[in-house]
């Protein structure tokens, strides 16, 4: 935890004796303490809240969601939180446990409740599960930009309810981002019908990319399940790299968190190249390619692209 | 499908395949006369305290320099070789037994490893480090295991006789050779750590264990002799790898655990039916002595 986390932790717990001590209208004056599970929708939060809110982040970047450890820490951040802000569709397994055992009275904001999902990678998309079961949807839904302007409506809808003073505030901020993600999703869409349909399959170690994959037609493998706790097999692998050679795929990419050993042994039996580190689950940290949702989704592309158009 | 298809084919076909049965194949080879003598020195559940104890050194190799081999071996070494040193220290310095002082020192060890991987933030998925992965070995993890193998069956050569007779008969050995049972644990417990180190990069920390520990506990089934045991032991270990690999390419199962859960079941059958297994023994074919 960086120290503006933590900095944010004490101004969230002054907000909240603030806010206890005067009732009310102090919320003005300090910003009002939220709580996002992971670091993509802790962007989208402040970018829809921004100067009236001040949010933490339960995973930070790097971290994975999926396999989440609460701390005592983390349930003090909810109960002083005034409202809590989750992906939803099974993306965030602990989070009910959590928000019970931390006694919080703050609503829960299910940011992809707009979204219609898509169901989660299945059998037959070149890997096993190993027998454990991630119920029927993907989680993964701000692969997809028009998801997250469903994700930012909620947002604000969530924030305004909750802070109905800051409603004009809050309305304001969501529209300057939406327009900014539509002028995104041209983007995203004119850099990959740049590149012919054929070549438009790629690999990755994690198969948390099935939105993106629906909303701007590229194809993504994957030699593991869609969560990063499963383990590899021998068949598995063998399959992809059949695969591979079959379909004369040329990129494969390495995500943030995935086992990334296994990827270049992959690339090097097949010859294909490695494309760089994708973001899927989680944001780089401050400084790095991708610290913000737009930036994620810009470098991702960027690098998506650049291997296909090369292969 | 043909025996090719069956047995000759995945090796053939992939590359990764061949890479994972000369690793766990290199491994099998040198943990199973470790296990055998730590079955034999009753320590056999010495090697599991031990991965526990290799473990936090390492995370913290992991964290400050990710899936560096150089930074996890030479964290995992350190950190083992501390604790079996510290525990061996402690026995002999206080009244608490080397048993008792190693089960203190690793559950601290591997406490202290939790804590630093947790304040340090990232939470990184500790399963990829523990859980090695057989399928995914570069070159430098092979020639890490083959150096590995090569040394600890050089040094297993060199101290053999002292080490089973301090196993069998400590008290002549303090008599005619002075401190050189203690130096054989030390050197010893030092290969144990070591094969636990190869063994997490194929395998993962707790995998590797049961490539040191099943096949000679299936070994001692069959025969008594010490080195027809180390023998036996080093076959079962071999031939559990080279299954284990075939099951997870032909059925899709994990490979590690694959190999693992096939010289558990070696040892399973040979506790059946092994030659001093329990039907031997029920239906008397064979009187044992002792």
């Amino acid at each position: 935890m960086s120290a503006l986390t933590r900095r944010r932790l004490l101004v969230a717990s002054a907000a909240t004796l603030a806010a206890t001590a005067l009732a009310g209208p102090a919320r003005a004056e300090a910003p009002m303490p939220v709580v996002a599970t992971f670091s993509i929708l802790g962007d989208l939060v402040a970018r829809v809240g921004g100067d009236r809110v001040a949010v933490t982040t339960l995973v930070g970047p790097g971290g994975d969601a999926h396999v989440f450890q609460p701390k005592p820490a983390d349930a003090q951040r909810l109960a002083a939180a005034e409202a809590i802000f989750v992906n939803g569709l099974g993306f965030e397994g602990w989070i009910d446990r959590l928000v019970a055992s931390s006694g919080t009275r703050a609503p829960v904001v299910v940011a992809s409740k707009g979204v219609t999902p898509i169901p989660a990678a299945d059998e037959d998309a070149g890997h096993d599960h190993g027998g454990h079961d991630h119920g029927a949807a993907d989680p993964h839904a701000w692969q997809s930009v028009a998801n997250v302007k469903l994700y930012v409506a909620a947002i604000r809808d969530g924030l305004a309810s909750v802070d109905p003073a800051g409603r004009a505030s809050y309305e304001a901020n969501a529209s300057a981002f939406l327009a900014e993600l539509d002028g995104l999703e041209t983007e995203v869409r004119a850099a990959i019908s740049a590149v012919p349909a054929a070549r438009r399959r790629v690999i990755t170690s994690h198969d948390a990319f099935g939105y993106f994959a629906a909303a701007y037609g590229v194809e993504f493998l994957a030699p593991q399940g869609i969560s990063t706790d499963a383990e590899p097999t021998a068949k598995g692998v063998a399959k992809l790299i059949a695969q591979i050679r079959r379909e004369k795929i040329r990129a494969v990419f390495v995500e943030s968190m995935a086992d990334p050993r296994l990827v270049r042994r992959i690339a090097q039996e097949t010859g294909v190249s490695l494309g760089g580190e994708i973001f899927s689950d989680s944001l780089s940290p401050k400084g790095g390619p991708a610290s913000t949702y737009v930036d994620m989704v810009r470098h991702n592309v960027r690098l998506l692209t650049a291997a296909m158009v090369d292969s | 499908m043909t025996l090719h298809e069956l047995l000759i084919a995945p090796f053939a076909d992939f590359e990764f395949m061949r890479r994972a049965l000369v690793g766990a194949v290199a491994l099998a080879i040198a943990s199973a006369p470790v296990g055998v003598m730590l079955m034999l020195r009753r320590m056999s559940l010495t090697g599991d305290a031990m991965s526990h104890a290799i473990l936090p050194g390492a995370a913290i190799g992991y964290l400050i320099s990710g899936l560096s081999l150089t930074a996890m071996t030479l964290g995992g070494l350190v950190a083992g070789v501390v604790v079996a040193v510290s525990a061996g220290a402690v026995a002999r310095a206080s009244r608490l037994g080397e048993d008792v002082s190693l089960a203190a020192f690793y559950l601290a060890s591997l406490a202290l490893g939790v804590t630093i991987v947790s304040l340090k933030g990232s939470n990184v998925d500790l399963l990829h480090v523990l859980f090695g992965s057989v399928l995914a070995l570069d070159d430098d993890a092979l020639v890490l295991i083959a150096g590995i193998a090569t040394m600890t069956l050089l040094a297993m050569a060199a101290i053999f006789r002292p080490l089973v007779i301090d196993s069998i008969d400590p008290t002549f050995l303090r008599a005619v050779g002075g401190r050189t049972g203690a130096a054989t644990h030390l050197v010893f417990m030092g290969l144990v750590v070591l094969n636990l180190v190869g063994g997490f990069h194929a395998l993962g920390t707790l995998m590797a264990v049961g490539l040191m520990m099943l096949p000679a506990a299936a070994a001692r089934l069959w025969v008594d002799d010490l080195t027809a045991l180390v023998t036996t032991a080093t076959a079962i270990g071999a031939v559990s790898a080279v299954a284990g690999l075939l099951a997870s390419y032909h059925l899709g199962l994990p490979a590690g655990p694959a190999i693992v859960l096939t010289a558990g079941g070696v040892w399973f059958a040979s506790l059946i039916v092994g030659r001093r297994g329990l039907l031997a023994g029920r239906l008397g074919v064979r009187h044992l002595e002792a």
